[in-house]
């Protein structure tokens, strides 16, 4: 990367300076004239004419002469805009494609940074680098060139000017500058000091905020939000000194430099009045020479302002790229490099004299030399100390060790690109990151290295499309296109995507997440325009459950959807819609503030009921909930009321209790009623859904129905028998009802069971799992469990069918069933092909080809299994005793 | 309902003093739990965290022995089944299995405890009847050991 940030500037954008340097001087005399037509205009076309004048060798008149002039001047006004229409758009262009160059080159290395770098730049100070950081460097980058020479240029024009009408003059005009030249760069040099440690400390903030983020459970369960409050309080205070004392000093240089400035014409009106009283010189030069150098004045400022943003572009520069400079920063061209290398990862892997050391100087592994067979499984046994869970990535390439050498077949894997190591090793271990996105997405997103196919392209979009690659190609960005199909079907050993979705199930079920999987479908929803096939069977599952619910044993189980009856097991919200809310129109949130829910409840005579019910819901609640801390879980998991509004509903019941009900406000009585519509009789067990209040409820929910304005249907999908509802998860679909509340565990299950059953009988499952798949996975794959989450990484791994797969301790989450299920499965699928597995008990050694036992980082012994257990003295054998 | 819910909580000896706005909210805070009948409610040996208070409803009480299960007595409304798993993991002494259709008030541990932790008041009053069990316990088994006094004695250096 550039070193300085015009070394940067000239080597990206050299052409687009110079064409904005030569537009800014063609610009000149457009400017000059704008200035000067107004003089003329007055001096000779309205006060001084002179009949003579012509235009052209025409005889105009002077009204002829004024309005060709004002005409002249309007159009140079016209032209001179349009220069700086140009200009300014131009500069704001160059800028923002150089910043984009700049940080698509910066987040480019992040992605070569080695791996243990990242233990030491948060992602905090990295986000705030990439982006706020360069953020005016932009804004400069488009001026760097052009200011300087414009505003130079406009100087040394003024100045000539000065030294023609008189050089003692010129010389006291610029007798200061090299004073100025002197004191301002000295002065500044401690404001660049301090931009720097504001940079600093600005990091150090945004890292603070980015722990205080992931780490905000601990402060609640340790009660330190007081403690992380004083400490960013400190901070602030930091960044407030140096601001403040940067503008201190920016502010006395300003100050200086306007003295100096005014030094100046002290000593034109002493010197120049003592030479114009003596006679040197003459009273009008003294005018015109006062006259240019107040012009001098403008550029100067200028320049100043230049001369200091360039100072806090230069630092801001240099300090972003001195981060992205790490020793041991990947070599650019094994990411790059062409992926049809022929290479292949195969033969053996040859570990000389491996040694890994922190920066510490602590030695995590010392001295390994072996060499692995890598068809065949190998086993790591750790027998304390540690040090093999670092192996597992230098195996798979992630790390370099800090001397000595891995090779595979002869050829140092550092010198691989990942187009080889990054397909052909599969890597995963325990605690594994999942993109945000769906499982779907992230199972496959092992096979996506390079754009294979182009999208399908959109006619409307073909040629923005063309121009934005082209825009990026001038920003020294990728032009691949993140729209086109990326999966590399054949890695995984299929022909297209129906092939693919067959190899995922199977996958999944060598993971053992099948069922999870099938869950998550069963929670989901799905679009029946799209899908028509899951939705017709998922309305004939709902009929089959219809019969069987119908059962003795199921009966009490579900309460199913009844047009003509009050489901006690659902919200009094889900009664009166008798649907499912699409958007935030109908949100029980906000349903007691919609006019047309309110003028349905008005016509069904409810509206009393319900300010009477929600007054008593309010009352409980400010009752039960009174003494509890805000926050409390109690609070979070049953309480109908936030613990912030709590207060607010205590003085509108205290209110009702005293003036009565009717003289709440319009918003008090829309919050009680709000309330109300919470309500799960079953659930909550208050008493307050009488039979008169669901008979009237009935009548209130066909009204709803039967008079639903047209614009409303949209935000509501009502429960219909036949139809499929889209909003509702497809769980809700098949049942058509509510479990009911109160049952025991076994209810649960037995109802879980016969939707399986149906499922199994209507040949659903696959569909199910399909869906499934589509699951958002959360940030982090935070809506996953972790033995969901290592289980997925497996799976991502396998599916990319690798010559060489690494595992580190990757199955020690799961359960211990589900570990023998999916231990058998991955020695299956990776017969005769390279495993290296670095295990979490020793005893897992059995199915291991070679075993390699190492203690506090050394290599003690290495043979087949049964060798190593016979052994009498063997650390495996001791191990396997101990286990 | 949860008035209801209120007074059968206050019939229960270790909470007959606690507060009744405190029993509101744990009333409230509970599930309400049907068994059919024929469903086992608890289960002999399994560590619980529940404890149970029936609403309605009939159940018998079951132990093992060497001769089989045996049914050792029955309980009904009011009753309240496992009260020592609401106070710490223990397993459970005999199973229960309901006999009609029994409607429940369960009670977990969880709740119990962060009942407690917020309202200590709770936890004495729970303290007090657990200590007068215990005394009245002892005196029982001091008055039963009386005649064997010898085997305690030499128990003690146990």
């Amino acid at each position: 990367m550039a070193p300085t940030i015009y070394r940067f500037i000239m080597r990206h954008s050299a052409r687009q300076q110079v064409l904005l340097l030569l537009v800014t001087v063609a610009s000149f005399p457009v400017l000059y004239y704008t200035l000067e037509l107004p003089k003329i205009i007055i001096n000779e076309a309205i006060s001084n004419f002179d009949p003579e004048t012509t235009l052209f060798g025409q005889d105009v008149g002077q009204i002829g002469y004024l309005m060709a002039l004002s005409g002249l001047f309007l159009t140079m006004v016209v032209i001179n805009g349009i220069f700086k229409y140009f200009i300014n758009t131009y500069k704001g262009r160059v800028g923002e494609r150089m910043l984009r160059r700049l940080r698509y080159e910066l987040y480019a290395r992040v992605l070569r940074f080695p791996l243990p770098r990242f233990r030491k730049v948060s992602s905090g100070e990295i986000i705030a680098m990439i982006t706020a950081e360069v953020e005016p460097l932009g804004g400069f980058i488009g001026e760097a060139i052009a200011q300087p020479a414009f505003q130079g240029g406009t100087l040394i024009v003024y100045i000539v000017f000065i030294f023609l009408q008189d050089p003692f003059l010129g010389l006291a005009s610029i007798a200061l500058y090299p004073l100025q030249g002197y004191i301002i760069p000295k002065l500044q040099r401690r404001v660049n000091q301090l931009g720097k440690m504001r940079v600093r400390t600005m990091r150090q903030i945004s890292d603070k905020l980015g722990e205080t983020v992931a780490g905000v459970q601990e402060i609640h369960s340790h009660d330190t939000s007081a403690l992380h409050l004083a400490d960013i309080a400190d901070r602030y205070g930091d960044i407030y000194d140096i601001r403040y004392e940067i503008y201190r000093r920016k502010f006395f240089i300003k100050f200086l430099n306007n003295f100096i400035n005014q030094l100046t014409p002290f000593f034109f009106y002493s010197i120049g009045g003592y030479l114009v009283i003596s006679g040197q010189l003459s009273f009008g030069a003294l005018v015109a020479v006062l006259a240019a150098y107040k012009d001098l004045a403008g550029p100067w400022r200028e320049l100043l302002i230049y001369y200091q943003q360039k100072e806090d572009a230069r630092i801001k520069y240099e300090q972003v790229i001195e981060q992205f400079e790490p020793p041991g920063l990947m070599d650019e061209s094994l990411q790059t490099a062409s992926p049809a290398d022929p290479v292949a990862i195969a033969g053996t892997m040859q570990l000389t004299n491996v040694t890994l050391t922190e920066e510490s100087g602590t030695t995590i592994l010392e001295g390994v030399s072996c060499t692995i067979p890598l068809a065949g499984v190998t086993a790591i046994v750790n027998a304390g100390g540690g040090g093999t869970e670092d192996l597992a990535p230098l195996l798979a390439r992630l790390t370099v060790p800090s001397s000595g050498s891995i090779r595979i077949d002869g050829r140092d894997v550092q010198h691989l690109p990942e187009s080889l190591t990054g397909r052909q090793i599969g890597y995963a271990n325990a605690s594994p990151y999942l993109f945000s996105g769906t499982l779907r997405d992230n199972l496959v997103y092992g096979l996506k290295h390079r754009p294979l196919r182009p999208a399908v392209p959109v006619p409307e979009v073909l040629a923005r499309k063309r121009q934005r690659l082209e825009e990026a190609r001038l920003a020294g960005n990728t032009d691949h296109d993140v729209d086109a199909d990326w999966i590399d079907y054949e890695a995984a050993g299929c022909d297209g995507p129906e092939a693919l979705a067959v190899r995922l199930f199977t996958i999944l079920r060598m993971v053992d997440l099948e069922d999870d999987v099938y869950d998550f479908g069963l929670y989901g929803t799905i679009d029946p325009a799209q899908r028509p096939d899951i939705a017709n069977g998922i309305l004939e599952a709902r009929h089959a459950a219809r019969e069987a619910l119908a059962h003795d044993s199921l009966r009490s189980l579900v309460e199913r959807f009844d047009r003509d009856h009050y489901n006690v097991n659902a919200t009094v919200a889900e009664n009166l819609l008798f649907g499912t809310p699409v958007g935030t129109t109908f949100a029980v949130e906000s349903l007691s503030d919609h006019p047309y829910v309110r003028r349905v409840l008005d016509k069904a005579g409810l509206t009393s009921s319900f300010l009477d019910a929600g007054r008593q819901v309010a009352e409980t609640m400010v009752e039960i909930f009174a003494d509890l801390p805000p926050g409390h879980e109690l609070f979070e998991q049953f309480s109908f009321i936030d613990a912030d509004d709590l207060p607010e509903f205590r003085t509108i019941v205290q209110r009702a209790g005293r003036d009565g009900p009717d003289q709440l406000g319009e918003a008090e009585r829309s919050r009680l009623m709000g309330l109300v519509f919470k309500l799960i009789p079953t659930r909550h067990r208050l008493g307050l859904i009488d039979d008169p209040f669901k008979d009237r409820l009935l009548r209130a929910r066909r009204v709803f129905a039967d008079e639903l304005p047209v614009e409303l249907r949209g935000s509501v999908e009502l429960f219909d028998e036949d139809k499929y509802n889209s909003a509702a998860s497809i769980q809700d679909n098949i049942l058509f009802g509510r479990l009911a509340h109160g049952q025991a565990q076994v209810a649960n299950r037995l109802v879980r069971q016969m939707i399986a059953g149906l499922v199994d009988d209507l040949g659903l499952r696959t569909c199910l799992t399909e869906v499934g798949l589509d699951w958002q996975v959360g940030v982090a794959g935070s809506r996953l469990s972790a033995a969901q989450r290592a289980k997925t990484a497996l799976a991502r791994v396998l599916l990319k069918r690798p010559a060489l797969m690494v595992l580190n301790e990757a199955t020690s989450g799961l359960d211990g069933q589900s570990q023998t299920r999916v231990h058998a499965a991955i020695l299956e699928e990776r017969a005769g092909r390279g495993l290296i597995w670095v295990l979490h008990r020793p005893g897992l050694a059995r199915m291991a080809n070679l075993v390699l036992v190492f203690k506090n980082g050394h290599l003690v012994e290495s043979g087949s299994f049964a060798d190593l257990q016979q052994d009498p003295d063997s650390v495996l054998r001791s191990l396997l005793t101990n286990e | 309902m949860l008035a209801d819910e209120v007074q059968l909580l206050k019939r229960i000896p270790l909470f007959a003093k606690v507060e009744p706005s405190r029993l509101k909210l744990l009333a409230f805070a509970s599930e309400r739990q049907v068994f059919q009948s024929g469903e086992t409610i608890v289960r002999e040996g399994e560590v619980g965290s529940t404890a149970y208070i029936i609403v309605s409803g009939e159940a018998d009480v079951l132990i093992q022995t060497n001769h089989g299960t045996m049914t050792v007595s029955k309980v009904g409304k009011n009753d309240f089944i496992g009260e020592v798993a609401m106070l710490c993991d223990v397993p459970r002494t005999a199973s229960v299995r309901a006999l009609t259709n029994v409607d429940t008030l369960c009670i977990s541990k969880d709740l119990f405890y962060s009942l407690v932790k917020e309202f200590p008041e709770i936890a004495v009053q729970v303290m007090r009847v657990l200590a007068q069990r215990l005394e009245r316990s002892t005196r029982l088994l001091r008055e039963r050991a009386a005649p064997a006094a010898n085997i305690l004695t030499e128990g003690d250096g146990v």
